[in-house]
């Protein structure tokens, strides 16, 4: 068990590009498939993730591993997200010169980009699907509640609100408290 | 002894980053620039934009990259591990602590509700943070045909439970960018 968290997460080190958010993805892909969580459970681990300061990558590793197999768990799964960028940047920095002049790095790159960005927006989609509308699959019947849908619009409006309004977005510690709090006062009033 | 003084501020500098940025990698960009180029003048501003780029495009914790290539750069090999160490500290502890309590407070009919409300809270957080990479990504053709195919590959993958990783796509992608490239050389080099 151990190993394999190690091992899950020395693979999402290694090969996620441009951050948190585009590591969703492949964390989400690795408890799904592994059987480690299921859909309702990771939402709350990236919730927690979001809420609680660091990088996300580290929060989520550590969370998976101590839900799976408590302290060593969270620690091989930390090490193991940790260990991949921490040797690479090491040769990385001894080396820097010039690997971004490199026409064919950059070709690489150009490619790659879109397809990170087209990552993370797809995840939003399947997100806004099984969370707003209870639809996690095609092969499963939709779980719809009204009350999901209204708490996605009702926050999805206000950060499009505050955007527009302050013209700049809100801060995600604050969004994740008003979020909390709305699921509260709709528990009341439901 | 003033090495020793340099690696310790060095290791304090990033706990404290680790310990106060919420949301993620970008969001610690902005807390490394001021710390390290403003407040410390660890590195300029050059070398900063160089350290962003390079922990930007390499894979892995942007947060991760970026204090490893400090911590190297300011203290060698020691450095870049007391940094990452630094940045990693503050949230293994605290998640750490909560995953603890995680199911005992999850049962609380109040945080069922609570994690209702943030679930729907994260899909929003990570739908704007697409739609801002979306609208600074480069839109040339090419990019524009990869970012619909996968995308619509993704959804498909996921609305159909296939096991294909995305890993692959984003490889895929980087190698069509590549060719793509090797085309315009080749069409250049016929022309000239």
């Amino acid at each position: 068990m151990i190993l394999s968290l190690f091992l899950a997460f020395l693979k999402i080190g290694a090969v996620s590009f441009g951050g948190g958010y585009g590591m969703i993805a492949f964390v989400q892909e690795t408890v799904l498939s592994h059987g480690w969580m299921t859909q309702e459970e990771f939402l709350n681990i990236i919730a927690v993730s979001e809420s609680t300061p660091g990088p996300l990558a580290v929060n989520m590793a550590t969370f998976v591993g101590a839900s799976q197999a408590g302290f060593a768990g969270a620690l091989a799964a930390t090490l193991g997200v940790i260990l991949p960028s921490f040797l690479l940047l090491l040769l990385i920095a001894s080396l820097i010169g010039g690997l971004m002049k490199f026409a064919g790095v950059r070709a690489f790159l150009s490619g790659l980009r879109p397809a990170v960005v087209a990552l993370v927006l797809a995840t939003a989609f399947t997100m806004i699907l099984s969370t707003a509308f209870g639809l996690s699959s095609l092969k499963e019947a939709p779980v719809f509640e009204a009350t999901d849908l209204v708490l996605f619009l009702l926050i999805g409006g206000l950060a499009l609100f505050f955007r527009l309004w302050k013209k700049k977005a809100l801060s995600p510690i604050l969004l994740i408290v008003i979020s909390g709090a709305l699921g509260i006062l709709l528990s009341a009033i439901g | 002894m003033e090495k020793a003084k340099r690696l310790l501020r060095l290791f304090l500098t990033f706990l404290k980053i680790g310990a106060f940025t919420f949301g993620g990698g970008y969001a610690m960009i902005a807390l490394l620039e001021r710390e390290i180029v403003a407040k410390k003048q660890w590195l300029t501003n050059d070398e900063f934009l160089d350290m962003t780029g390079i922990a930007e495009a390499t894979p892995g914790p942007v947060a991760i990259n970026s204090a490893t290539y400090v911590g190297y750069k300011i203290g060698g090999v020691l450095g870049a591990l007391l940094a990452t160490l630094g940045v990693v500290l503050p949230s293994f502890s605290i998640i750490f602590i909560i995953s603890l309590f995680f199911d005992a407070f999850l049962s609380l009919t109040v945080v069922t509700w609570a994690f209702r409300g943030i679930r729907a809270g994260v899909t929003v957080l990570i739908l704007s943070a697409g739609i801002r990479l979306f609208a600074r990504m480069e839109k040339t053709p090419l990019a524009l045909v990869i970012f619909g195919a996968v995308f619509l590959t993704m959804l498909a993958i996921s609305l159909f439970v296939l096991h294909f990783s995305s890993v692959f796509l984003l490889l895929f992608s980087g190698v069509i960018g590549l060719c793509a490239y090797a085309i315009r050389a080749i069409r250049k080099g016929d022309k000239s």
